[in-house]
C-alpha cells in the first residue's frame, strides 16, 4: 500500500491552498454576507485552471486524475464552501455530463469555454416535486420535427443563472418505456433560448456566495441534436454523474471539516479561561482529538473512492460512503468548532459561524444522507 | 535573455520548529517544505523578463531529492528547465560551500542574469548570492526591489532601498541580483502549469559530475560552525491597564513604564 500523493498532487495542494488563503479568504465573509456571486474570484479560479481539471487537454482541460480534482476542491472548501461549490458543481455537474456522455460535436462546442472558465453550465435534475425521487421528473420534452419542445421547471440548480451561465443539462421525460415507466433523457439547453428562463434564488442559509437557480421551460424549443447520448439514458447518465459528483461533495465535507478543525485548534490554544488555554481542559482537547481522528478517516475513505474511480474500478458504494461520511464529519467538526468558540462562534466575525451554516447543504445536496444510506444498503445486499 | 534562478527549499513558515537532540540542528522529519519566499520573487522576476525579452529560465537548486518538488514548482510557474545538485557529501555544507557548488553548475551555462533570494528564511545568512557572484566573477546588487533590463539587453538598472532612500544602480550584464520583498507578487503554479512541468527537463548532478572534491563540502568542511541552537524566549503575557477614565489609565501606564518597565 502506498499512501503518498504524487509530486504533482503535492504541488497542486500547496498552490490551491495558497490561492484560497490569499484570494478567497479575504473576501469570503463579505460575499457571504451580501449573498453575492463574485465574478472576480470566478475569473481568478478560472485562470488558476480550476475548471476542467479531469478533462483531456484535447478539449481544453488539464488532463489530471480525479484525485487531483478532489484535492483542489478540498483545499477550496477548507477556506470557503461557496467557492468550492462553484468549482465542484462546475466540474462534476456542468462539465462532467457533457464530457462523459456528449458526442464529439457537443464536446468541441461546449467544453473549451467551460474548461477555460469563461462559461458555466448547470445540471438540471431536481424539480419542485422531484428531489430524492428524481426519476419522478415532470419536465417533458416532446419531439416536434427537428426540435424538442420542453416544458416544466427545475429548482436548486447551481451555476445556471450567472451572467456567464451558458446553459443547462436537463433531465426530461421524452416518452414512455415499454414497461410503462417514463423514458428519461438528458437534453442540452443553451441560455438565451426562447422559452428558457433561469432565475437566481435568494435567501439561502448556506453557500450564499454561490449561484443557485430556478429554471423555467415554457414551450422552449431546442434542436433535436441537443439530446445528450442515447435517448432513454438520462436517468442512468444523471446517476453516473452523481457518483462522481458525490466525491466532490465528500471533498467539500473533508476540506470544510479541516478548516473547522484548524480554526478550533487555534482558538482553543489562544482562548484563556480559568487561567489556562481552554485546549488544556480535557473535555475540549478530546473534542479536538475526535475531530483530528474523524478527518483522518474521512480522508482515507474519500481518497480510496477516488483511487477506485481513477483505476476504473466500481466505486458507487465507496462514493456514497465517502459523501455520507465526509459530510457528517464536517457536521460534527463544525458543531465542535462553534462550541469551542463559545459566544464568539455565534458571531459572523468568526468564520466558524459560516462553516456551521455551509455544512448543512452537504447532508442534503447531490443525494441526501438518507439516499446515501439507501444506496449503500442496496449495494451491501441488505435490501 | 537567459536567466538563472537559484532556489532553496526551506521549512514552511507555519512549521513549528523543533530542535534536534544534538542541540545544533532541527528535526526535519515532519517539516513541510516550501520554496524560499525570496527565491520565489526571483522566479517571478525572471519569468516577467523572459516574457518581455524571450529566452530561457533555468532554476538551479541544491539539496536532497525532496528538493525536486521545489524545482518542479518553479517549472510549474513557468521556468523552462531545472538542475538539482544532489550528493550525500553536501549534507551540512555551509553557505560558501553551497555557493561553490552552484558556481560549478552555473559557470558553463549561458546566462545574462542570475537571481537568488536576498537570504534564506531558515538560516538568514544572506551569503550565497554575493559569494556566488564573486566566484563567477560577475557584479552583483543585493536586496533589489525593482529591475529594468535595458532594451539592448546589455545592462540592467535596479532599485535598492536604503534608510529612507532608494539607490538606483546600473550594472552591465551578466550580473547577479538578490531579490527583496516588494520586487513583485509571485504567480501561483497554475494547474496547466503543473501538468506541463511534468515534461520539462530536470537534470541531477553529483559533486563528481561537477568536477568537485567531496572533501570540500559537508559538515567537516564548514568554516562556520554551529555551536548551539536555542528557541527564542517565550513571550510573556500582555497586561491590560485598568482604570475608570482615560486619564486614570494614562497615569497608570506612565507609572508602569516608569517603575516596572523602567523605560521612561
Amino acid at each position: 500500500m502506498d499512501f503518498s500523493l504524487s509530486m504533482e498532487q503535492e504541488i497542486l495542494r500547496k498552490s490551491v491552498r495558497e490561492f484560497a488563503e490569499n484570494e478567497i479568504r479575504p473576501v469570503a465573509r463579505e460575499l457571504d454576507e451580501k449573498e453575492e456571486f463574485s465574478y472576480e474570484t470566478m475569473a481568478k479560479m478560472a485562470e488558476l485552471g480550476l475548471f476542467g481539471m479531469f478533462v483531456s487537454e484535447k478539449y481544453g482541460g488539464q488532463g489530471m486524475d480525479y484525485l487531483s480534482y478532489i484535492i483542489a476542491t478540498e483545499e477550496l472548501a477548507r477556506v470557503d464552501g461557496s467557492h468550492a461549490a462553484t468549482v465542484a458543481a462546475g466540474n462534476s455537474l456542468g462539465i462532467g455530463p457533457i464530457y462523459y456522455f456528449g458526442n464529439e460535436e457537443q464536446k468541441q462546442k461546449y467544453l473549451p469555454k467551460l474548461c477555460s472558465g469563461e462559461a458555466l453550465w448547470g445540471f438540471g435534475l431536481t424539480e419542485p416535486n422531484a428531489g430524492s425521487d428524481a426519476a419522478n421528473s415532470k419536465t417533458t420534452a416532446v419531439l416536434d420535427g427537428d426540435e424538442w419542445i420542453i416544458n416544466g421547471s427545475k429548482i436548486f440548480i447551481t451555476n445556471a443563472s450567472t451572467k456567464i451561465s451558458a446553459g443547462v443539462t436537463a433531465l426530461c421525460r421524452t416518452g414512455t418505456r415499454d414497461d410503462g415507466r417514463p423514458e428519461l433523457s438528458c437534453i442540452l439547453i443553451e441560455t438565451g433560448t426562447p422559452g428558457y428562463e433561469a432565475r437566481v434564488m435568494h435567501g439561502k442559509m448556506m453557500w450564499r456566495a454561490s449561484n443557485t437557480s430556478e429554471l423555467y421551460f415554457d414551450d422552449c424549443r431546442v434542436p433535436k441534436e441537443n439530446l445528450l447520448g442515447p435517448r432513454g439514458q438520462g436517468f442512468y447518465q444523471m446517476m453516473q454523474t452523481l457518483d462522481r459528483g458525490r466525491l466532490s461533495i465528500g471533498a467539500m465535507g473533508l476540506g470544510g471539516a479541516q478548516g473547522c478543525f484548524e480554526m478550533a485548534l487555534k482558538y482553543a490554544k489562544e482562548r484563556v479561561q480559568f487561567g489556562k488555554p481552554i485546549s488544556h481542559f480535557q473535555i475540549n482537547s478530546f473534542k479536538l482529538a475526535d475531530m483530528a481522528l474523524e478527518i483522518e478517516c474521512a480522508r482515507l475513505i474519500l481518497y480510496k473512492a477516488c483511487w477506485l474511480c481513477d483505476n476504473n474500478k466500481p466505486f458507487t458504494k465507496e462514493a456514497a460512503m465517502a459523501k455520507l461520511y465526509c459530510s457528517e464529519v464536517m457536521y460534527r467538526c463544525a458543531n465542535h468548532a462553534v462550541q469551542l468558540h463559545g459566544g464568539y462562534g455565534l458571531m459572523k466575525e468568526y468564520d466558524v459561524e459560516r462553516f456551521y451554516r455551509d455544512q448543512k447543504l452537504l447532508e442534503i445536496g447531490e443525494g441526501t444522507s438518507e439516499v446515501q444510506r439507501i444506496v449503500i444498503s442496496r449495494l451491501i445486499g441488505a435490501v | 535573455m537567459n536567466i538563472i534562478v537559484c532556489l532553496k527549499q526551506v521549512p514552511d513558515t507555519e512549521t513549528q520548529i523543533k530542535i534536534a537532540p544534538d542541540g545544533k540542528s532541527i528535526v526535519t522529519d515532519d517539516i513541510k517544505w516550501i520554496m524560499n519566499p525570496y527565491d520565489e520573487f526571483g522566479v517571478e522576476e525572471a519569468l516577467r523578463i523572459k516574457e518581455k525579452f524571450g529566452g530561457e529560465v533555468t532554476v538551479v537548486s541544491l539539496g536532497p531529492k525532496r528538493v525536486t518538488e521545489t524545482i518542479r514548482t518553479a517549472l510549474a510557474m513557468g521556468a523552462d528547465k531545472g538542475i538539482l545538485i544532489t550528493d550525500d557529501a553536501l549534507e551540512g555544507s555551509d553557505s560558501l560551500a553551497v555557493a561553490k557548488a552552484l558556481a560549478a553548475a552555473i559557470k558553463d551555462l549561458e546566462y545574462d542574469l542570475i537571481f537568488t533570494g536576498q537570504r534564506g528564511i531558515d538560516e538568514d545568512q544572506g551569503l550565497v548570492g554575493p559569494s556566488l557572484a564573486e566566484m563567477l566573477g560577475i557584479p552583483h546588487v543585493s536586496l533589489v526591489v525593482k529591475v529594468e533590463v535595458a532594451e539592448d539587453g546589455k545592462s540592467v538598472k535596479v532599485e535598492r532601498p536604503v534608510e529612507g532612500q532608494t539607490l538606483v544602480i546600473e550594472s552591465p550584464l551578466p550580473a547577479l541580483l538578490t531579490a527583496q520583498k516588494g520586487l513583485n507578487e509571485p504567480r501561483y503554479a497554475s494547474l496547466p502549469g503543473i501538468m506541463k512541468a511534468k515534461k520539462k527537463p530536470l537534470e541531477e548532478k553529483s559533486l563528481a559530475d561537477l568536477g568537485l572534491d567531496p572533501s570540500e563540502f559537508g559538515e567537516g568542511a564548514r568554516k562556520l560552525k554551529i555551536l548551539e541552537i536555542t528557541p527564542p524566549p517565550e513571550r510573556k503575557a500582555g497586561k491590560i491597564i485598568e482604570g475608570e477614565t482615560p486619564q486614570e489609565k494614562a497615569a497608570e501606564l506612565a507609572r508602569l513604564l516608569h517603575e516596572e518597565a523602567k523605560v521612561i
